[in-house]
């Protein structure tokens, strides 16, 4: 694997060895030294157009402790003010010297269209609606750490699918992996068109809430509100919120919230309810690092044969029931 | 290394063929009792020490280790396991995966460590895995006990425990498995 643009670059089996290869950077995070020196002498630049923190900071964090060096490139600091366009801007910072690109920027296509640009890996870090694949490898960790395996499990997605990039991978990794998921939002903020997608679509969240093993709550965006596509803020939190009373449904079914931050407390999320136990958000962060360690270790330092190799096989070696 | 060297470099999924019998498991289980013996004779009894096995071909041979050592002594000695792929030196030269995860669950300060691998060969795993410590603490001293010693060292790095030295060509390859000791080579 060149590069990371998409989900679908990843495929199920992928999918499963970037997560397999997280839990061996879950365990170097947990140690007291949490740095190992894989990717010593490479440079992992974050090229950031549109505003980030979680994620700058996640790929900042993830590469550092493999030993890359980092840079970080945002675009209110840079000549894209003075008129420069991405491409010479991309050429510019790849003659420095680097070996990956970690992209976001708010038009969708921008990250396939550097990456044919450029001979450095391209790492997709959130395109307009189009794509976030991070984000779905670390949705797909959660998941499996809370529920052992996606594997037949019923997933709801609930809120502005239409604009979410986040969405649009998690269904696709969530699928790969074996899941059945539920699309819950007004029409207004589902697509225009649902053809392809694997999922089935309900306007009733007290009844998926019912049925379901995941819950997982986009950010209600409230820039859309100027595009009028829900009567109000109140109402939409009446709808599809997480309320009180949906939240005590979801903990005595043991239903798994989630939520790619940043929350809006009161909005599609009761302030109230974010912090219960069932509530995964703060392992989704924390899970962020080690998933983007692998994905830096595999595009980096694996090599390239790493994907086709597929998983290695243990083999027994000296019987341990020899002599003991 | 045999082990892990086997699997990831060409040719990619070949069939080891099996030459030469070295050691039966039986040898292989009194080599390791000896072994014992000289780690409790080195160290004047067992105070401080921790034995780790290197993932994944030296695993099982510090579990053989660590029972022969707790019945000798009558101790509960700690045991724990490393991978060293994230430390090696070739990563980005070739496929470079962990097999398996590190499980080091107490602190190497002050400790004396027993390195466990089955095959010395290059060096460079021992070299990775004395990196990979320093992450973990400073340990009073680090010896090294192989099943194996095949030579071909490209590293200053010698073993202080040996199940046997076996003189081998350098396209050879060594197998430590539930069958003993075998020599043989890579086919397609």
């Amino acid at each position: 694997m060149r590069h990371l643009l998409s989900v679908d670059d990843l495929g199920a089996d992928g999918i499963d060895e970037v997560l397999r290869l997280t839990d061996s950077f879950v365990e170097v995070s947990a140690r007291a030294i949490p740095k190992v020196p894989a990717l010593r002498g490479k440079t992992v630049v974050s090229l950031f157009f549109e505003d980030s923190t979680r994620t700058r900071l996640s790929f900042d964090t993830a590469a550092r402790r493999l030993g890359a060096d980092t840079m970080t490139f945002s675009a209110g600091s840079s000549s894209l003010k003075k008129g420069e366009s991405i491409r010479d801007t991309v050429q510019t910072i790849e003659a420095m010297g680097v070996d990956a690109l970690v992209v976001r920027h708010a038009s969708s296509g921008v990250p396939d269209q550097i990456a044919r640009w450029s001979s450095a890996a391209v790492i997709n870090a959130g395109d307009g609606w189009h794509q976030h694949p991070t984000q779905a490898l670390l949705d797909c960790y959660t998941i499996r750490q809370r529920l052992g395996s996606l594997e037949g499990r019923r997933i709801a997605i609930v809120g502005d699918v239409k604009h979410s990039r986040v969405a649009r991978s998690d269904v696709t990794a969530f699928t790969l992996l074996g899941a059945d998921v539920t699309l819950v939002a007004p029409p207004t903020l589902l697509p225009p068109s649902l053809e392809g997608w694997p999922v089935r679509v309900s306007h009733d969240l007290d009844a998926v809430i019912d049925e379901v093993d995941v819950v997982y709550l986009l950010r209600m965006q409230r820039e859309r509100m100027s595009e009028a596509l829900v009567p109000s803020l109140r109402e939409y939190t009446a709808w599809y919120g997480l309320t009180p009373v949906r939240a005590d449904v979801a903990e005595a079914r043991g239903v798994v919230i989630m939520h790619p931050g940043p929350m809006n407390r009161g909005v599609e999320i009761a302030a109230e309810v974010a912090d219960r136990p069932n509530v995964a958000v703060i392992d989704q962060v924390r899970n962020g690092v080690p998933v983007r360690m692998a994905v830096l270790f595999l595009i980096l330092g694996a090599g390239s044969e790493a994907f086709s190799a597929g998983p290695v096989e243990s083999e027994p070696l000296v019987a341990a029931g020899g002599q003991a | 290394m045999a082990e892990r060297e086997r699997r990831i470099t060409p040719p990619y999924g070949g069939v080891f063929h099996a030459r030469t019998q070295v050691m039966s498991p039986d040898d292989i289980h009194r080599a390791v009792w000896r072994m014992a013996h000289e780690i409790i004779e080195r160290n004047h009894g067992l105070d401080q020490v921790v034995i780790i096995g290197l993932q994944t071909g030296g695993v099982g041979l510090a579990g053989l280790l660590v029972d022969d050592l707790n019945q000798i002594e009558q101790v509960e000695l700690p045991l724990g396991t490393l991978d060293v792929a994230f430390y090696r030196d070739d990563i980005g030269l070739r496929p470079v995966l962990p097999e398996a995860v590190t499980d080091i669950p107490f602190d190497l300060a002050g400790k004396i460590v027993v390195l466990v691998d089955d095959v010395l060969f290059t060096g460079r795993t021992i070299r990775a895995a004395l990196d990979a410590l320093t992450d973990f603490g400073r340990p009073r001293s680090v010896q090294l006990a192989v099943m194996i010693d095949r030579g071909h060292r490209e590293l200053p790095i010698r073993p202080d425990y040996v199940g046997k030295n076996l003189p081998t060509r350098r396209d050879e390859v060594v197998d430590v498995g539930p069958e003993g000791v075998q020599l043989g080579e890579m086919r397609k």
